[in-house]
């Protein structure tokens, strides 16, 4: 997905992970990905760089599609759609 | 003839048994399974550990972790008391940290000074405590094994170690057993 198409992407459930550093924000998306339907959309809002390149990792594992990833000011929001 | 063809036919029954028992046996040896030896209970090995365990268990990893010699620090309560000590017991008692909260760093420690300053950090830039992060694996399923011997050469009484959900007490072959099956093993 291209970044405008990102930004105005509907979301199921939007974690924000900001307050806490690694592995914090994989263990939040852990807890809030049985709370969604299959094919809806996640997006988790992280400060920690390193959760940028584990998520896309968590998702190939768990079978998610990684979506890519919103550089904001100060943070960044990673979507991903649940299998 | 005959009597060849069933020893033939009770022959290739027993190799068929053998390649199923070792395909079973294949099978279970790549479990998606983490197994970790911590040994040592300085605050920042035991972090990494636990920052490990927690990452792996988020994957949906199965995780177990064997604590043992100067790990067991990190799991000792500093609000419960072990009884029937003796005297070297006693004194190992003292002179190791009573509880994950009060463990040294391996590099800069500078008499307590680093550990504060880490903690410190810690909290600033939103790392979860020890405290924390056993309260999280404990939530996960987070298996934590203690091993027996090495407790009570350390002078560990049972009752002095933490509450956890999934404690339990074993020799080093539960975890070379459980480390046969898993398809990830760490030593720290």
């Amino acid at each position: 997905m291209t970044q405008e198409e990102l930004k105005n992407v509907e979301v199921a459930k939007s974690v924000d992970a900001r307050g806490t550093a690694c592995p914090g924000p994989l263990l939040e998306a852990k807890k809030a990905i049985g709370s969604i339907k299959a094919g809806d959309i996640m997006e988790i809002l992280s400060a920690d760089e390193g959760t940028k390149v584990d998520i896309p990792k968590w998702c190939g594992k768990q079978g998610h599609e990684y979506l890519g990833a919103v550089e904001e000011n100060g943070y960044f929001k990673v979507y991903m759609k649940k299998k | 003839m005959e009597q060849e063809s069933i020893e033939q036919i009770s022959l290739m029954k027993k190799q068929l048994e053998e390649l199923t028992n070792k395909v079973a046996s294949l099978e279970n040896s790549r479990k998606d399974q983490l197994s970790m030896a911590i040994v040592s209970g300085d605050m920042d090995k035991i972090m990494a550990a636990m920052i490990i365990a927690l990452a792996a268990s988020a994957m949906d990893t199965q995780v177990k972790l064997f604590f043992s010699f100067w790990a067991l620090a990190a799991l000792r309560d500093e609000n419960k008391k072990g009884k029937g000590k003796d005297f070297i017991s006693k004194m190992f008692g003292m002179m190791l940290p009573k509880s994950k909260n009060n463990l040294k760093l391996s590099n800069m420690n500078m008499a307590g000074m680093g550990p504060m300053m880490i903690k410190y950090l810690m909290r600033k830039k939103g790392v979860m405590s020890l405290d924390q992060m056993f309260k999280e694996a404990g939530e996960l399923g987070i298996e934590i094994t203690i091993c027996e011997m090495s407790m009570d050469l350390m002078g560990f009484k049972k009752e002095e170690m933490i509450s956890y959900p999934n404690l339990r007490y074993a020799g080093a072959g539960t975890f070379v057993n459980e480390g046969n099956e898993s398809s990830m093993q760490l030593f720290i």
